[in-house]
């Protein structure tokens, strides 16, 4: 036992307690409910509008906003780390003779008086002496469970065999898993990135920007962005999207892959996942335009930003742009063209005409009305660009962490031991069997249960 | 014959199981719940049999996945482990009365998806994100979690009504005893964390190969590591500090709490990637 008396030990046993363990676990617990509730990575306003200005600024001092970055978080993972690595370098220097023994010291006594003690009677076991009994739960015992040391007692003798003296090593299999874990975070944060981009059919980049940061980050290629589709299944919903994209080195093309949602692209360490989609602004389309006193119109082919002069040369229509989603009254009527309707001596007034209703601007009861007739029908892809170096620490992790909780909880130190003990009346020894292990005290029970009732018919 | 029509034969089929149970506490009758062992055996295979045929139904619209992707085929596939784990439990550990404590929770899991109006047991197509292998990977491993869970759930219930001097005259003293109790709940606790563990890490791997990010502190992602850490105390106190009983009990009530929090709140209450299911 290590004396408490000096400061530094008494840090190290804090460090090295089950307790702490607890309590941070609860800690942790407890305080990741509140990201999950208040609201993450918002911006000022919507803080404001939801808690107030006092609940905004107890939120930036605390980083609630962004808490699972926290100070506070980060320190209470921090902590666990320590407690972890204390705790474990604490109970294997404990432990570590009993891992690793120079030599298996038995005790039958304590295999004397277990609970799950069973007594054998053979049957046919008259006829046997002591070296042929012997000789034969030597060898039952090494097939079943492993090598076999004998004691000699005062009443006779004892067979001892243990397996999975090993297994004691899983709980410090699982909390190297965590640590393992928590380091392939952290590299993923230092050393990685994750970024969106956006990219219209034929366009092409080799820039991405920072998804939190918005800080531009440059590629070690381009990505050209050939063709995308969207396919939808018969009730509307969307089935499948697929994004067709050139990756180009030093000018030269390398290759072109078919990306879809759940089959990325990795290439170079950086991975390429197709994330969303949308309309991209159409730079051209055809408009009609009537004027409904005289029922007078024309068609007109336009490009963004250009303007026709409107029939009867009575004033011009401009095409000023498109959005994706125009909100008409608290609905969002979806992608809709925008322009400008200047009739001379009168105050222009911006229209507005979603796609999905081509007559929408009828509606406004204006002296023009503008129609869309037909435009190109192009997609922009949304691609979500990352790069983790830290990917592959963290899936050793997961696959330590489930052998580690394997090996603890399922799988145990086991001894069984066969006493044997001179029987004054005469005949063969009068047989028992018991057994240990360093934990499920039941299984073992069933165990010797079943060993005992092998023995029993050999 | 269709799996909607399995599925409700296999509702009415649990619920007569819990009235089994329930009826041969109430009457100390052990014949009783024998009975409703074998009615649950009977449950689950129609269980089954709803889950393949809706499996196959949906492949003949035209657009096949497995039947694990919504809220109403969850809580039939729910349904479907703990019946499946309680199977198991009783014919290794011969204790039928503890069945009074899982049949209702196996009956109302699979009632609710039937009756709450709000929950559609349409088929439904799968949205691009849920196209993958790992969909059922990351379902059967969650949901295997979640029944070890349940059971230990509803045997904690025994702490609290047990009474504890053997000699009292009560319904509740033919309960298994202390011992066997505390191992059960324990057990279970092992089967679900490890359970969870690969229910986690398969969610993780799958959302790494979907959206490029392993862990993003979705509300799901969040309350499954806020489940995993409540049952993380609850071994750690029973192996390290050597709490047993009614105390232990609490905690494995907490985590089964956050259980249906993670599977029920986060759905309703929060928004996130787990939206659809």
């Amino acid at each position: 036992m290590k004396k408490q008396n000096t400061f530094s030990d008494q840090v190290w046993m804090f460090f090295a307690s089950v307790k702490l363990s607890v309590y941070t676990l609860v800690v942790l617990a407890v305080t990741s409910i509140i990201g999950t509730i208040v609201l993450q990575n918002g911006s000022p306003q919507a803080y404001i509008k939801l808690y107030g200005e006092g609940g905004y600024n107890l939120i930036k001092v605390l980083g609630i906003d962004d808490m699972y970055q926290a100070w506070w978080y980060l320190g209470l993972l921090l902590l666990l780390c320590i407690n972890i690595v204390v705790c474990s370098i604490e109970r294997l220097t404990k432990t570590w003779k009993i891992l690793f023994p120079k030599k298996i010291s038995v005790n039958p006594n304590r295999f004397a008086g277990s609970k799950n003690r069973q007594n054998i009677e053979w049957s046919n076991g008259g006829g046997k002496d002591n070296a042929e009994v012997s000789a034969a739960c030597k060898a039952f015992l090494s097939k079943r469970v492993g090598r076999v040391i004998e004691v000699e007692t005062n009443e006779g003798k004892v067979l001892y065999a243990e397996k999975g003296r090993w297994t004691r090593l899983g709980v410090y299999v699982v909390h190297a898993s965590v640590l393992l874990l928590l380091a392939g975070a952290l590299i993923g944060a230092v050393f990685g990135f994750k970024a969106s981009l956006r990219l219209d059919e034929g366009q092409s980049a080799d820039t991405v920007f920072d998804s939190k940061t918005r800080m531009p980050i440059k590629l070690p290629f381009t990505i050209r962005c050939n063709d995308f589709h969207v396919k939808f299944y018969d009730t509307g919903a969307p089935e499948e999207f697929r994004s067709n994209l050139t990756i180009s080195e030093g000018g030269k093309e390398s290759f072109t892959k078919d990306i879809r949602v759940n089959h990325p692209l990795r290439y170079k360490g950086i991975n390429i996942f197709q994330a969303s989609y949308g309309t991209a602004s159409p730079n051209e389309a055809v408009f009609e335009i009537t004027d409904t006193l005289t029922q007078k119109g024309g068609v007109y082919t336009i490009k963004t930003g250009d303007s026709v002069e409107l029939p009867g040369g009575q004033g011009t229509f401009k095409f000023e742009g498109f959005l994706p989603h125009f909100d008409f009254r608290g609905h969002n009527l979806g992608d809709a063209f925008f322009g400008r309707v200047a009739v001379t001596g009168k105050e222009s007034v911006q229209i507005a005409l979603p796609t999905k209703f081509p007559t929408f601007d009828k509606m406004r009861k204006g002296q023009f009305t503008v129609v869309v007739k037909s435009f190109d029908q192009a997609h922009y892809t949304g691609l979500q660009v990352t790069k983790d170096p830290g990917v592959w620490y963290v899936y050793a992790g997961f696959l330590l962490m489930i052998i580690g909780c394997w090996v603890t909880f399922f799988m145990s130190h086991q001894s069984v031991c066969i006493g044997l003990e001179d029987n004054r009346a005469g005949g063969g020894p009068r047989v028992w069997i018991s057994g240990k292990s360093n934990r499920n005290a039941q299984g073992m029970t069933l165990k010797i249960k079943k060993l005992a009732n092998i023995l029993k018919e050999s | 014959m269709n799996h909607s029509l399995l599925l409700s034969a296999a509702t009415f089929i649990y619920a007569l199981a819990s009235v089994f149970y329930i009826g041969s506490f109430s009457f100390k009758k052990k014949v009783l719940a024998k009975l409703g062992f074998w009615v649950i055996v009977i449950g689950l295979l129609a269980n089954t049999g709803g889950i393949i045929l809706r499996w196959v139904e949906s492949y003949q619209m035209g657009y096949g996945h497995a039947p694990f992707s919504n809220m109403y085929e969850s809580l039939v596939f729910f349904s479907w482990t703990v019946a499946a784990l309680y199977v198991f439990v009783e014919l290794k550990y011969k204790e039928s009365i503890i069945g009074v404590f899982v049949s209702p929770l196996i009956f109302l899991a699979i009632a609710y998806a039937s009756f709450d109006p709000s929950i559609s047991s349409k088929i439904s197509p799968l949205i691009p994100a849920l196209k993958s292998n790992w969909l059922i990977a990351h379902v059967i491993t969650c949901f295997l979690g979640y029944a070890g869970f349940g059971l230990a759930f509803g045997f904690s219930f025994m702490y609290f009504i047990k009474p504890k001097n053997p000699n009292v005259e009560s319904i509740f003293a033919k309960l298994p005893d202390w011992d066997v109790i505390d191992e059960l709940t324990y057990q279970m606790i092992v089967f679900g964390f490890l359970f969870l563990t690969i229910g986690i890490i398969t969610g993780s791997v799958w959302a790494n190969s979907a959206w490029g990010k392993y862990w993003s502190w979705d509300p799901k992602e969040t309350w499954s590591l806020i489940t995993w850490f409540v049952y993380a105390i609850f071994l750690h106190l029973r192996l390290m500090r050597g709490w047993h009983g009614a105390k232990l009990a609490i905690v494995s009530i907490f985590g089964f709490v956050a259980v249906l929090f993670t599977y029920f709140g986060v759905n309703y209450l929060l928004s996130g990637l787990h939206s659809y299911g």
